[in-house]
């Protein structure tokens, strides 16, 4: 069966607080947090700032003292919690599944709960062990205690994308992974997501898991408040506070690598002919650059080969088969430190960046890189200095 | 007389006697079996009222068997009455104790989880706490069949049904003819009866384990139809 999936639907927090019975402090308080549909939101902060509390208000299993919460719109009040829990997934830490159950009966809970048919339920289980990454031949009747960490953790979102829910809470579901299975079903998580588009709110405390995952960050601090609701890139290039800088930790200019694309620094442009081209032509263009080479191109604009003066002088005609192979090249959207390994590992200083259909659209060198990372630090002085400006006349 | 020829002298009379023992031993365990799970269920996520509960049967258990008998003749005369209820008060507390053990030892993570997918409380109790409890609670019933065993032998001081009656009228005229004879077939009777139903506890223990058979047999029904 290959039903579409449930698209994510926007969730809103509004004025939401938390007072447990003989706490001094609310464990939230007034905490206002419009979700997207369909975006990874990261909850992160350090134990006891509320982050869990939050999510776990999203789908009841605390009940806010005061305040709103609103899923595609509707208040989550008006709604029986055993019902909205079925249409909110819900993963937790060391995947709790349920150890005298097998795998298969572990991930058919949901849609049992919801009256689906046998048929359509062992149908749906082999679907979900497939789009998690497990063999459903050999992981259905298995016992989740026979399974993995990592494997667990994967029936854990199978069972919980179960009944196609448009909202999954995930409730530091990696924290207890090892860093390689963490990082695989981090990388998997998000290509899952590319295809289910659910609105993801992701409880962690650790922040390169926040950077990574999240479409947008609340950075939370104690008792129970967001200090800062933005981008990973926002909340790198302009902390909100000290708090955050220091939440942060250091690193920042390394962290902005792996989140900055190639497409979105300025490249570097060589000078290139086609195929085609007449050889003193390029020369004269390779001249006039000063750089003493330039990129071929073929008909599809793909780089091909690099020229230089030497190749080039006292030839005629169209420039052909001369030069050296392009041995590598780098997209566009790859990140800037993939970029910059690949550069560390390239033949020549300079390396082609290309776009859609492989075409050129420029070029990347150690300096190119050197100086977008210089920018966008001298972006980051500039906004401190207006914010310490502002701070001071307010 | 030797032993031998005085069991095949009465083999219908030890025969009844012993059915009736286990008959009585059964049907008291499964009273405060269905007692001391409700019981236990009902207190087990209030501590207070759990520890209540516990040390009220405890303090019932520190009573001797033989005095609670004597105590409940006034009340509920002699015979089946007041054997019934000293077994039953008797096998409550094992099956009490480890059903408030078993379902607070279930790790609080999965009825998190039960919860968090959307299960109510009774099916989270039928469906997760009380399967993950069941050994713990299988333990003390097994205990409280022990127990029941050699209070219901007791229970012939009040007249009460079973082998008991064999090792008090052997008791009763010691030095008489056959009065060791009487004694050691009613003893090794409940013996020989306590092993057999242990026995049976295995077997169910085995049937009923989390990857059991039966389990087995329910979840390839229920998933894969």
């Amino acid at each position: 069966m290959a039903e579409p999936s449930t698209h994510g639907v926007p969730i809103e927090l509004r004025k939401v607080t938390k007072a447990f019975p003989g706490g001094r402090a609310p464990a939230v308080r007034e905490l206002d947090l419009t979700i997207a549909a369909g975006e990874i939101v990261v909850l992160v902060g350090p134990s006891g700032c509320g982050k869990t509390t939050t999510m776990r208000m999203i789908n009841r299993l605390i009940e806010p003292t005061s305040g709103d919460i609103l899923i595609d719109g509707r208040s989550s009040r008006d709604i029986d919690p055993d019902l909205l829990r079925r249409h909110i997934g819900y993963v937790i830490q060391q995947a709790g599944l349920f150890p005298h159950m097998t795998v298969a009966s572990n991930i058919a809970q949901v849609p049992k709960l919801l009256g689906w048919d046998r048929r359509r339920i062992a149908e749906r289980v082999d679907e979900l062990l497939t789009l998690v990454g497990l063999e459903p031949a050999t992981f259905r009747d298995a016992f989740p205690r026979r399974l993995s960490g990592g494997q667990q953790q994967r029936v854990g979102v199978a069972r919980a994308l179960a009944a196609d829910p448009p909202v999954l809470l995930m409730d530091e579901p990696f924290g207890a992974l090892d860093p390689i299975s963490r990082q695989r079903l981090q990388d998997e998580l998000l290509r899952l997501q590319d295809d289910l588009s659910k609105t993801i709110v992701f409880v962690t405390h650790d922040i390169d898991e926040a950077l990574k995952l999240g479409d947008h960050i609340a950075i939370m601090q104690r008792p129970g408040h967001i200090v800062q609701y933005a981008r990973p890139a926002e909340i790198l290039t302009n902390p909100a506070d000290e708090y955050v800088e220091q939440f942060l930790g250091a690193g920042s200019s390394m962290r902005l690598l792996s989140l900055t694309k190639v497409g979105d620094i300025e490249l570097d442009q060589v000078p290139y002919a086609a195929e085609d081209a007449d050889a003193r032509d390029v020369l004269a263009t390779v001249e006039r650059d000063g750089r003493g080479y330039a990129l071929i191109l073929d008909g599809m604009r793909r780089p091909q080969r690099w020229v230089t003066t030497a190749h080039l002088k006292g030839r005629e005609g169209p420039v052909g088969m001369v030069g050296d192979e392009v041995s590598g090249v780098i997209g566009r959207r790859k990140t800037l430190q993939d970029a910059l390994e690949e550069l560390l590992n390239a033949d020549t200083d300079v390396v082609p960046v290309t776009g859609r259909h492989q075409a050129y659209e420029g070029a990347l060198s150690l300096a190119t890189v050197q100086n977008a990372i210089q920018s966008i630090k001298a972006r980051e002085r500039e906004r401190r200095m207006v914010r310490l400006g502002r701070e001071e006349g307010g | 007389m030797n032993l031998w020829e005085y069991v095949e002298d009465r083999w219908d009379l030890i025969l009844f006697e012993t059915a009736q023992h286990a008959s009585m031993v059964a049907q008291c365990v499964l009273v405060a079996a269905v007692l001391g799970v409700l019981v236990g269920v009902a207190t087990y996520r209030r501590p207070r009222m759990a520890a209540f509960a516990t040390s009220s049967a405890g303090v019932l258990f520190t009573i001797p068997s033989l005095a609670l008998l004597g105590l409940m003749i006034p009340l509920l005369g002699l015979g089946v009455a007041p054997s019934v209820t000293a077994i039953v008060i008797y096998a409550l507390l094992p099956i009490l104790r480890n059903t408030v053990v078993g379902l607070r030892g279930v790790d609080p993570l999965l009825v998190d989880a039960a919860r968090g997918i959307g299960m109510s409380r009774r099916r989270t109790l039928a469906r997760i706490e009380l399967p993950l409890a069941w050994p713990v609670i299988l333990t003390g019933i097994r205990v409280s069949t022990q127990l029941a065993m050699g209070i219901g032998a007791v229970a012939a001081y009040v007249s009460g049904p079973g082998l008991g009656e064999q090792i008090f009228s052997g008791l009763a005229r010691l030095g008489g003819a056959n009065a060791v004879n009487a004694t050691l077939t009613g003893t090794i009777g409940v013996a020989v009866l306590a092993l057999l139903f242990d026995a049976c506890y295995v077997l169910l223990g085995r049937l009923t384990a989390p990857d059991g058979p039966l389990r087995r047999l329910a979840i390839a029904r229920s998933a894969h139809g």
